[in-house]
């Protein structure tokens, strides 16, 4: 029985370090290759050891599939590919080709300028890595090789984020990565076709959450920004700077232009204004009304929006500031962070997850004093406000996606454990699909039961097709009978025999039978052999009877000949001929009008034993 | 198989494709250059046009409106040979509507609206979005100018045989159609589901459809259609350049049974790269002299190349000052909409977009304000507008659009030059109402898609069974009858259509996909005949629903109720009694024997015969004869015969 075997290096019962391997019809494909930014150490990264102890990765994958560009699905590529060794195809969209590089090499300069890490992959090692990647567009199937083929689907998320289609022969997977099931101000909703995977791989962060409105959640989120503002607060939103960050923009300017307000926003580091670029120039990617009236007003050029200076945190009165990275984990949000804790007056609001391990994942618990590097602590006064922005698809969507699917198995990946049991419980209850959740390490094996494909002769369908009668009846299915030749297990022909005979250069070999059989009948010969032949045609509907002047008739195959025996006129001799194929023997027998009782007059046994 | 050939004009192709019990159009072109026959439609007033005296007869007794108003009226054309085709092919059977580019979708309004149709419309999204603008172009052209009443005596047939040609010669006048508006576009529009290149798009499982990259425009494809054993190649408008467009995708059309060729280049002898070289010096040189440059033509397309090329050369010729305006109720449209298509770019443009940075450097042109453009000559533009300059306009037929205008005005100086870019129209037909004209006149034209060395080598590289091109193809141009080298001449020769032709494509099909259950698939048993060679007998029941056909194992009869009702059952069709298979092989007879003998029979005469040897077996009174191709086994006892049946099916294969 065929297999698929998934293995989580990543993300198994855990949200970071996405890194999946599938099995699926001999070709071994990763999904995503992430970091985990609850970690510094070893555990950072995925264990490839898993996959091979020495060498090169390249024997053992045929593919790697990276869905999005957010560090915790791709933040190992580099490592991965020039200093673990991978020298395959590497596939992403062209939104994450095109911003992938940038926040690697961000990740980079944090962990080795900042931190003074050594051993860590260099820009040229990323420059070399992405050469590797071969860019997919949505929709667009990509033969890998001859039985290899994937095709993305739109996943919403962040800009560029795919979903994946994995299919070898008649088995397919489908990899969701991080999705969205609801449009927002900047996203389309994530969308694929009923396309039956026999494994549905899906993330599970919110597993458990059922959100309300999103507009009741931005409207919570303006009227805590507006407070805020109006006592002379400052505001910080730790966001990462592609994703929601744009959507948060979007959000305030519009907020901003409404009500006139003239407090300052500003957006952190230089890659702002690269990063808005990359929305201006991967508009198709975006939602519907946003595609449609770029041309008039661009979304992504933000009058109220500055970029952000290191001093300009001191500076007296209300602002709003949205600083990298996400989780106050590092750099300059964690430093205004450091800066605006003690003041009550202030406010951060966390948009989304946070890692354990994070200073965003011990704030949002409610510590208030927090351990900093060389034993200070420090005391956060200010207030600590959590909205789930991340766009994430939520308990309801992830069901959405499975009746979009349908797929006959489920896995789950990129949440917590306690929460994927609650959500493994659901889905099996209401779809009756068997839903697993393997640990890292851990390997899901699920068999599958393809068909096999086979190319029928036109005539042999068309003449089972013609038996159904003229209309076919989709309810009533026809039987078909023919022959099946495999030549080198590669290619499948069903014919009918004859074809077979003839497609295979053999000669038919004719196998017949020919028996006596006696019975009473005081006619003549030629009236026994008449009654039979009227008897038959009433009997043998729609078969051919010929009754031939030289006294034989023949049915089919069947010759039937009647004689009288030399000493008894009455007792008739019925030479029987027939060939093995012959297909009316049970109608035929039927119709023979021979009188007894079942199983009493031997005439009939003989008959009967013709069967 | 049929193809329907709707329209004769070969880069402007329409064709119904009848494949499988789908019904498949492949295109909608329009062709407008009927509009050649009439005067132009000025955007403001014009003395010298309006002047123009309207046709009288010979003998004076009819006397037609005024000709110039006959323009608005071919616009309303544009149809033509969709009713036409009515005649050869219910259009409201159409299923899908495959668009290869956006040059040949601007009649999908007349199809989608006015015939029932009611299927589906596959195009890229480039292809919608900039079909979408070019059509919302046409019909802004045809809308702001007010409109005169509507000249249609001309359409009296007993009056058009009286017109001079080609107006007298134009077939189906009275059917021409009027354009169409904006609601009708949008419309059809609605209409069209987004494909990208090498999706695979299933059509009521019977067809798979696929577009792949033609490198000839923005978004443009070629498509191919094929089932599990029959594979049409349609291509049309392909380009092997590098041009800003994905390269063609050659590979995929590999192993055609039929090539469908169309959109070929209409300029054979023109070579792109030298047109572009003397397009830019003429330009050059017009403006170092004081006159003014204008360029008819399409608001996307070629125009992003012309732009490009100009945006490296005008540093060189020191042309920093001279204002270039691009004048067109799109214009600002098609600019934006050419820098987000990333993924339908070369792989340069999309280095570019990695940066981030604009694709294309027309966004430095407009940075930079030397590249200025308008919705129309109206409003901002007639103030700020200084000479001399270069003007890019359309439209390219010269008939309508702000192009009249820049006509009118700079069509009496030698001193300005107009430089034709698009191969659409003959430039000589072109400017015939404006005659007599100062103005200098350069025919540049630009045509990208293959011409005939390039499509024979694609050809040969491909090797498709069947081409199947328009006529034209088949033969050297009218003017050019010596050039044997502009015609395909191809192993076997290519069929030929004409408008209205139907073509009969020759495809044998002799198998069809099917799927075999897992179950019943685990329930053969294959025997081999051959080294590598294994048959299995298969009886099974045969599901066929949405053109697909699956096989599954016949369900074991429910066992017989012990019931006297025995006539009932036998009453029941004698369900699933699996026909008894084909034999093939021979009986050898040393080991026949032998095996005889191992199941008790000793007493065998052998006997000799012609074709092999008869069997006595004298104890049990019975025959056996035993033939190269053939086995008789004459015995009265039933237990018997089917003994000496199942041992003599030992030797036998069974098919």
């Amino acid at each position: 029985m065929p297999e698929i075997k998934v293995t989580p290096l990543g993300a198994g019962q855990d949200v970071g370090r996405s890194c999946i391997l599938v099995s699926i019809g001999g070709k071994n494909i990763m999904l995503d290759c992430g970091m985990h930014m609850g970690y510094n150490d070893d555990r950072r990264f995925p264990d490839f050891s898993y996959i091979t102890q020495n060498g090169r990765l390249t024997d053992f994958l045929d593919c790697l599939i990276i869905s999005h560009f957010h560090l915790d699905h791709c933040g190992a590529l580099p490592y991965m590919s020039e200093m673990v060794g991978y020298d395959g195809p590497i596939y992403m969209t062209h939104p994450t080709k095109a911003i992938c590089p940038i926040l690697l090499e961000d990740f980079r300069k944090i962990t080795v300028d900042k931190k003074g890490e050594t051993n860590f992959f260099t820009s040229q090692m990323i420059k070399d890595c992405m050469k590797k990647v071969i860019p997919l567009n949505l929709h667009q199937t990509v033969q890998v090789d001859d039985e290899l083929e994937i095709k993305a689907y739109y996943a919403g998320h962040v800009l560029g984020a795919a979903m994946v289609h994995i299919k070898v022969g008649s088995e397919s997977v489908v990899y969701t990565g991080d999705y969205n099931m609801t449009p927002d101000r900047h996203l389309g909703a994530a969308w694929i076709d009923k396309c039956r995977p026999d494994i549905l791989i899906s993330e599970s962060t919110y597993a458990t959450t059922i959100r309300d409105s999103k507009r009741c959640r931005e409207r919570d989120f303006l009227k805590k920004v507006h407070e805020s503002i109006e006592r002379g607060g400052k505001v910080l939103i730790p966001v990462f700077a592609l994703g929601r960050a744009q959507e948060l923009c979007i959000l305030l300017e519009t907020f901003w232009e409404r009500m006139n307000l003239k407090a300052p926003i500003y957006f952190s580091t230089g890659l702002t204004e690269k990063a808005n670029h990359y929305y201006k120039l991967f508009i198709t990617w975006t939602n519907q009304k946003i595609r449609k009236t770029f041309v008039q007003r661009n979304m992504f050029e933000f009058k109220h929006i500055k970029a952000f200076d290191r001093s300009y945190a001191d500076n007296p009165g209300p602002m709003v500031v949205f600083a990298t990275p996400g989780m106050l984990h590092a750099g300059q949000s964690l430093q205004i962070f450091k800066k605006w804790a003690g003041n009550e007056k202030n406010m951060v609001i966390m948009p989304g997850y946070c890692v354990q391990g994070t200073i965003g994942h011990k704030i949002l618990n409610g510590q208030r004093k927090l351990e900093m590097e060389g034993r200070a602590t420090l005391d956060v006064k200010l207030q600590v406000e959590y909205m789930s922005f991340s766009a994430h698809a939520d308990a309801k969507g992830i069901m959405q996606l499975i009746r979009m699917a349908e797929p006959r198995n489920m896995l789950l990946v990129h949440g917590e454990a306690v929460k994927m049991e609650f959500l493994k419980g659901k889905i099996e209850q209401e779809f009756s699909i068997d839903c697993y959740m393997p640990a890292n390490g851990e390997t899901t094996t699920v068999t599958t039961n393809p068909s096999v494909p086979v190319d029928i002769s036109l005539n042999l369908l068309k003449r089972e097709m013609a038996l159904g009668g003229p209309l076919p009846d989709p309810k009533k299915p026809r039987t078909m009978h023919g022959t099946l030749i495999m030549k080198e297990n590669v290619s499948f022909m069903l014919v009918s025999s004859e074809q077979a005979l003839k497609e295979l250069g053999l000669n038919e070999h004719q196998l017949r039978f020919t028996c006596h059989v006696q019975l009473q009948d005081p006619h003549s010969d030629a009236d026994t052999l008449h009654r039979i032949y009227t008897h038959l045609k009433s009997v043998l509907k729609g078969y051919t009877i010929q009754h031939l002047p030289d006294g034989t008739v023949i049915v089919e195959s069947i010759v039937i000949k009647v004689s009288s025996s030399a000493e008894d006129s009455n007792t008739k001799v019925l030479l029987l001929s027939w060939s093995y194929q012959v297909k009316t023997w049970t109608l035929f027998l039927e119709g023979l009008p021979m009188q007894s009782k079942p199983g009493s007059s031997p005439n009939h046994l003989v008959i009967e034993s013709l069967f | 198989m049929k193809l329907y050939c709707l329209s004769g004009h070969p880069t402007l192709p329409c064709n119904v494709l009848k494949f499988k019990s789908t019904t498949i159009m492949l295109d909608c072109g329009l062709d407008t250059t009927s509009v050649l026959n009439f005067l132009p439609l000025p955007l403001v007033h014009s003395p010298r046009l309006s002047k123009l005296p309207g046709w009288v007869s010979k003998d004076g007794t009819i006397n037609l409106e005024k000709a110039r108003e006959a323009v608005c009226n071919v616009l309303r054309l544009l149809g033509v040979y969709f009713n036409l085709l009515q005649e050869l092919l219910d259009l409201s059977t159409i299923d899908v509507i495959l668009i290869s580019n956006y040059h040949c979708m601007m009649a999908l309004p007349y199809i989608t609206e006015h015939t029932g149709f009611t299927g589906t419309v596959y195009a890229t999204e480039p292809t919608l979005q900039i079909g979408r603008l070019l059509m919302e172009e046409l019909v802004n052209f045809m809308e702001r100018v007010p409109k005169a009443q509507s000249a249609t005596s001309w359409k009296n047939k007993e009056i058009q045989r009286m017109l001079p040609g080609p107006l007298k010669d134009a077939v189906d006048v009275w059917m021409w159609k009027r354009c169409y508006s904006m609601q009708e576009v949008n419309s059809a529009l609605s209409k069209v589901q987004l494909v990208g290149y090498s999706q695979k798009v299933e059509l009521f499982g019977a067809v798979q459809v696929s577009p792949l990259s033609s490198g000839y425009s923005l978004g443009s494809s070629n498509w191919i259609i094929q089932s599990h054993h029959e594979k049409v190649s349609y291509v049309s408008g392909s380009s092997l350049l590098t041009t800003h467009p994905q390269p063609m995708d050659q590979s995929s059309l590999k192993n055609s049974d039929v090539l469908i060729l169309t959109g070929l280049t209409q300029m054979p002898t023109a070579n792109p790269d030298g047109m572009l070289g003397e397009f830019c010096s003429n330009l050059a040189m017009t403006i170092r002299a004081g006159g003014n440059v204008l360029v008819p033509c399409y608001s996307s397309g070629v125009i992003y190349d012309l732009l490009e090329c100009l945006y490296q050369f005008i540093e060189s010729a020191n042309l920093g000052t001279t204002p270039f305006y691009f004048i067109s109720p799109i214009a600002n449209s098609s600019l934006e909409f050419s820098q987000i298509f990333a993924e339908w770019l070369c792989h340069n443009k999309q280095t570019k977009v990695y940066l981030p940075e604009p694709p294309f450097p027309h966004a430095e042109l407009i940075q930079t304000n030397k590249l200025k453009h308008y919705p129309s000559i109206h409003g901002d533009f007639s103030s700020e507008f200084r000479q001399p300059c270069v003007v890019f306009t359309g439209h390219p037929s010269l008939r309508f659009g702000d192009v009249v205008h820049f006509m009118e005005l700079w069509g009496k100086s030698s001193l300005n030059t107009i430089i034709f870019t698009e191969p659409d129209f003959s430039y000589l037909d072109a400017l015939a109402p404006y005659q007599p004209l100062a103005m200098k006149c350069v025919y540049c034209p630009i045509d990208t898609r293959l011409n005939f060395h390039q499509v024979s080598k694609l050809l040969k590289e491909v090797q498709p069974l069947h081409v199947v091109c328009p006529e034209q193809y088949t033969q050297p141009p009218l003017t050019q009858s010596h050039r044997s080298d502009l015609m395909l001449e191809l192993q076997p020769p290519p069929m030929p259509y004409r408008r209205c032709s139907v073509l009969n494509l020759p495809f044998r099909r002799r198998y069809e996909r099917i799927y075999i259950l897992p179950e019943l698939a685990n329930s053969l048993v294959p025997s081999e005949i051959k080294p590598g060679v294994s048959v299995a007998t298969v009886s099974a029941l045969l599901h066929s629903k949405d053109n697909k056909h699956t096989l599954q194992s016949v369900p074991k009869p429910p066992p017989m109720p012990p019931s006297k009702k025995r006539k009932r059952v036998i009453e029941e069709p004698p369900v699933a009694l699996a026909p008894k298979p084909m034999l093939s092989g021979a009986v050898a007879l040393e080991a026949f024997l032998a095996t005889l003998q191992k199941h008790g029979i000793t007493e065998v005469k052998v006997e000799e015969t012609a074709d092999g040897h008869i069997l006595h077996l004298q104890a049990e009174d019975t025959l056996i004869q035993l033939e190269e191709d053939g086995t008789h086994i004459v015995c009265d006892s039933e237990p018997l015969r089917t003994t000496l049946r199942d041992l003599v099916l030992r030797f036998l294969q069974k098919l």
